[in-house]
């Protein structure tokens, strides 16, 4: 573990969320609370089928009906081949839509779309839409996919446009395969070798507010897209793409934004409401509803992940070997990215050096995977702590130690961090922060770990069954060597700063945690930090909400920013004052000369620099590429009872310990980690997409799609390990998406530990688990 | 517009002019009440919380038309900037706020415990936010600020 800590003066403080009492008074901060006089109302006809060629389409009728002001089909609309993964370029995700398809590959895939005076009038003109499908069988079954006689994509020109291996005509979206070591001696020094086939569901990221954008046109006549996006500019460069119109004609604005998760990285309503917008010259709305949102928005990638570890008895763990089989739905979005995620943000937390991953994303007839918070490493934790807990046990280790004796150290390194990038080789790096030995220390604590045998015997009665599991996760901090943020700052006469940001806070604090870092290198007060993030007018690139990285590498640029800041600062007080720059230093917002007692306060040099003395405009731009992506780590403990005559399963405590390296903000690292692991326990226990034969979605809505509400809330304690990680600002490292990935290994060890039974399939529902228990008592 | 509803939102008396079939959070909305939201229109999210005489409901699932002569309090008419309601400043002060799209609809249902009892158990608290969903937080924050809230409102802190 790292001994720095660092302890700031406005980071490590929880000084209040920028936005947090104008949202609390309903300020109107979203996109959807803007009026715009002769709005039209846009809606979508969906496919009722998971695989059909329309034959014939048929709007005159629908065109015909009073308000209707237009429809768009795969007749009359852009056929631009590209990707709605809203990632940066070249994209690592196939090329493999268009606007509106001839084939539909998925109940819910799009049809047409309405534009009308009214939401009625388009609901209407929906039902006047004639479609004739020509309806073929679909596929269902990921494990089935691979090489199956039913071709999904075959129409022969989707591609991607990196080099990378691609074969749609087996439904096979990517393949990835990376070998360190030597796996075949790992085994054979192996006193033990565990291996398992666990399998994740679809989930769904449910963020409160659904997709909404508004699309108008200005009085330059340019294109003006105000979105609930998490990449403003990614979605400016995609909508160009698509409608084939100059990037600088578009401006992309995002406002407050209800949740994102990842399911709002996608470009799915933006192109829409421009295409209407661009053609009719009047501002345009399409909002998901609930339903749209969970049969047409994105999941969380299926998987079935097969996993095979070796250990010797004295715990050394001697070879991994991680096969994967994701399932990309219709469409390939982050096939390829996540997929590689599934190894390279599990395999390098334990101590191997024979690993080999192999992994194929396929095509199905089902919704649409994409980012969702976690981004594989959910997926393959599910795999990597069962089977960790499995060799604990086999040994006669108890799971606690085996982890602390094998999970990455300060200042080691993992052959797969070179081995595994974002589909492509990645970047090699030492992590020089890992607080996981504390982490697992104080978790153990806070549940009372290790008198566990005697609570267990204590509370467990002949039909309900005490158990505790543990977990431990990692995850990463931005995309090394490919994702690139930036920002700019002003100064005010009053000296105070304005920062304006591209990175894209949907509900995160980024604002707030940017501006913190911004004032700390300038010994300001985060008030005096005022900030405007995500317009691609007026604010520099930011990569967008992704891949853990706003901290981290937008962070890193608001560092910069403030040296830059300073240094001008500096030159401009030597200059007014006389005085050397290198004898100053910079206390309580004033630029002091100590050896001669002059000073100039920041609010001195704004007005000076504004209007009387050598005047200029003190500011700067300034960005940064990362170089590592520091993984934030997390230990997570729960304890639950079990009914074995029901199945149910009630989580009594639940204890997470996280190392983000500095944490910034630690209430709002808390909310990040709870909230992160209240999701994982939805998904983990109720959360569910239930199809019928046809591969329809039968529970679009939160009545049947079930999320926690606070009585359904376990006990949660939350515990941060602080460490410092060089590499990042203040020492600071992710903390938005690593907590999901705890819940659903964890609860899978916890039922084993009280019932014997292990469970490789959640949701952990109570039907599910009472027929495991059936069917391990047979 | 086919009729006028009279109603009483945030003290004002208004005359609305409505359609039969328009729900009450869309007349809501049109009206410059932008605090209640929308978010699953089918009674389940809870972002479109109101107090309909002084009982929290879910304005996405009543007609427009059956709040007639009904005093309606929206987020908006709970407190300034300058004078924030006890509970708005107990969810900035506890940071539980974050992407906030649920937070007034929470906050109004938090006020109608608090209105009617003072001084609530944790489990009353969490029994009043059940019909609020909230996927940024994990909940726990937010009904640590309703208990914070409680002492102010019974003007104790």
């Amino acid at each position: 573990m790292t001994e720095k800590i660092y302890e700031g003066r406005v980071v490590t403080k929880s000084v209040p969320k920028k936005d947090a009492l104008s949202l609390a008074m309903g300020k109107p901060m979203y996109t959807d609370d803007k009026d715009f006089q002769n709005l039209v109302h846009v809606k979508m006809l969906y496919s009722p089928h998971a695989h059909a060629i329309i034959q014939d389409l048929d709007t005159s009728e629908a065109e015909k009906l009073p308000g209707v002001l237009g429809v768009l089909t795969y007749k009359n609309s852009s056929q631009v081949l590209h990707t709605s993964a809203g990632q940066g370029f070249p994209e690592p995700s196939p090329y493999d839509t268009r606007l509106f398809n001839k084939k539909v590959k998925y109940v819910g895939d799009r049809v047409a779309a309405v534009a009308a005076e009214t939401l009625k009038n388009a609901e209407a003109a929906l039902k006047l839409i004639q479609v004739k499908y020509e309806i073929l069988e679909p596929i269902f079954d990921h494990d089935q996919a691979l090489g199956n006689d039913i071709v999904i994509h075959d129409e022969g020109d989707s591609k991607y446009i990196i080099p990378v291996f691609y074969d749609p005509k087996k439904n096979h979206a990517s393949h990835i395969d990376a070998e360190v070591g030597d796996l075949e001696k790992g085994f054979t020094e192996a006193d033990f070798i565990i291996e398992k086939t666990v399998r994740n569901h679809y989930g769904q990221h449910c963020p409160l507010e659904p997709h909404i954008s508004i699309a108008y046109i200005d009085n330059y006549d340019r294109l003006v897209v105000r979105t609930a996006t998490q990449v403003p500019f990614h979605a400016r460069r995609i909508l160009a793409q698509i409608l084939e119109i100059p990037l600088s004609q578009i401006r992309v604005i995002k406002p407050r934004i209800g949740g994102g998760f990842g399911t709002k990285q996608e470009i799915l309503t933006e192109p829409i409401v421009a295409s209407f917008a661009w053609l009719l010259k009047r501002p345009v709305k399409f909002e998901f509803t609930r339903k749209e949102e969970f049969i047409s928005a994105r999941t969380r990638h299926p998987m079935t992940t097969w996993f095979k570890a070796g250990v010797k008895k004295d715990g050394t763990i001697t070879a991994m070997d991680m096969k994967v089989t994701s399932n990309t739905g219709a469409f390939g979005s982050h096939a390829l990215t996540v997929l590689s995620n599934t190894g390279s943000k599990t395999l390098p937390l334990y101590h191997c050096q024979n690993i080999r991953f192999v992994g194929d994303t396929v095509y199905t007839n089902l919704p649409v995977g994409g980012a969702y918070r976690g981004y594989g490493g959910t997926q393959a934790s599910l795999a990597m702590e069962i089977v960790m807990d499995d060799l604990a046990t086999e040994i006669g280790m108890d799971p606690a130690n085996f982890r602390l004796m094998n999970h990455i150290k300060a200042g080691e390194s993992s052959p797969i961090f070179k081995a595994l990038g974002e589909g492509i080789e990645g970047v090699a790096q030492t992590v020089d922060s890992v607080g996981l030995t504390e982490c697992i220390n104080q978790g153990a604590e806070a549940i009372d770990w290790w008198n566990r045998e005697k609570i267990k015997e204590k509370n467990s009665t002949d039909t309900v069954k005490r158990g505790f599991g543990l977990v431990c996760i990692m995850q990463g901090s931005s995309i090394p060597d490919i994702d690139m943020a930036a920002g700019y700052c002003k100064m005010n006469e009053d000296g105070t700063f304005n920062l304006l940001v591209g990175a894209t806070d949907i509900g995160t604090g980024s604002d707030t945690i940017l501006a913190q870092i911004f004032a700390e290198g300038l010994s300001l007060d985060a008030s005096d930090v005022i900030v405007l993030s995500s317009d691609t007018d007026t604010t520099p690139f930011d990569k967008g909400a992704y891949a853990s990285s706003t901290t981290y590498l937008t962070g890193q640029a608001c560092v910069n920013l403030a040296i830059k800041v300073k240094d001008q600062l500096f030159d401009y007080t030597a200059m007014v004052l006389n005085v050397p720059k290198d004898e100053l230093k910079i206390e309580a917002k004033a630029v002091i000369h100590q050896k001669s007692g002059k000073q100039m306060t920041f609010a001195e040099i704004g007005t000076k620099s504004y209007y009387s003395d050598y005047q200029t405009q003190i500011g700067a731009v300034a960005s940064e590429l990362s170089k590592k992506s520091p993984p934030p780590f997390t230990a997570h403990y729960a304890e639950i009872d079990v009914d074995i005559e029901t199945g149910r399963v009630t989580v009594l405590k639940y204890v997470a310990a996280v190392d983000c390296g500095t944490p910034i903000n630690p209430k709002l690292v808390v909310g990040q980690v709870e909230g992160a692991l209240v999701n994982g326990l939805c998904y983990a226990l109720s959360e569910q997409y239930i199809f019928n034969d046809k591969g329809k979605m039968m529970n679009p809505s939160f009545g049947n799609y079930k999320i926690m509400t606070t009585i359904d809330l376990p006990e949660i304690e939350t515990i941060i390990v602080p460490t410092f990680e060089p590499s990042g600002p203040w020492g600071a490292k992710s903390i938005a998406e690593v907590n999901i990935s705890g819940p659903m290994p964890v609860l899978s060890n916890a039922i084993f530990d009280a019932t014997g039974v292990r469970i490789t399939e959640p949701p952990y529902t109570p039907d599910r688990v009472l027929k495991a228990i059936q069917n391990h008592n047979k | 517009m086919s009729q006028i509803l009279h109603v009483i939102i945030n003290g004002t008396s208004k005359e609305i002019p409505i359609e039969p079939d328009e729900l009450l959070l869309d007349v809501l909305r049109r009206e410059g009440y932008k605090g209640v939201k929308r978010g699953c229109k089918e009674g389940t999210c809870g972002t479109c919380t109101i107090l309909l005489n002084d009982k929290a409901v879910k304005s996405c699932i009543l007609l427009a038309a059956q709040a007639k002569n009904c005093s309606i309090i929206t987020i908006e008419g709970i407190g300034t900037r300058d004078n924030p309601h006890p509970i708005q400043q107990a969810f900035v002060d506890e940071g539980v706020v974050q992407c906030g799209f649920c937070i007034p609809g929470m906050i109004l249902s938090a006020k109608n415990l608090l209105d009617n009892n003072p001084n609530p158990t944790k489990d009353e608290v969490k029994m009043a936010l059940d019909g609020n969903l909230c996927r940024c937080t994990g909940y726990s924050g937010q009904i640590k600020a309703v208990l914070a809230a409680a002492p102010v409102m019974r003007g104790e802190k």
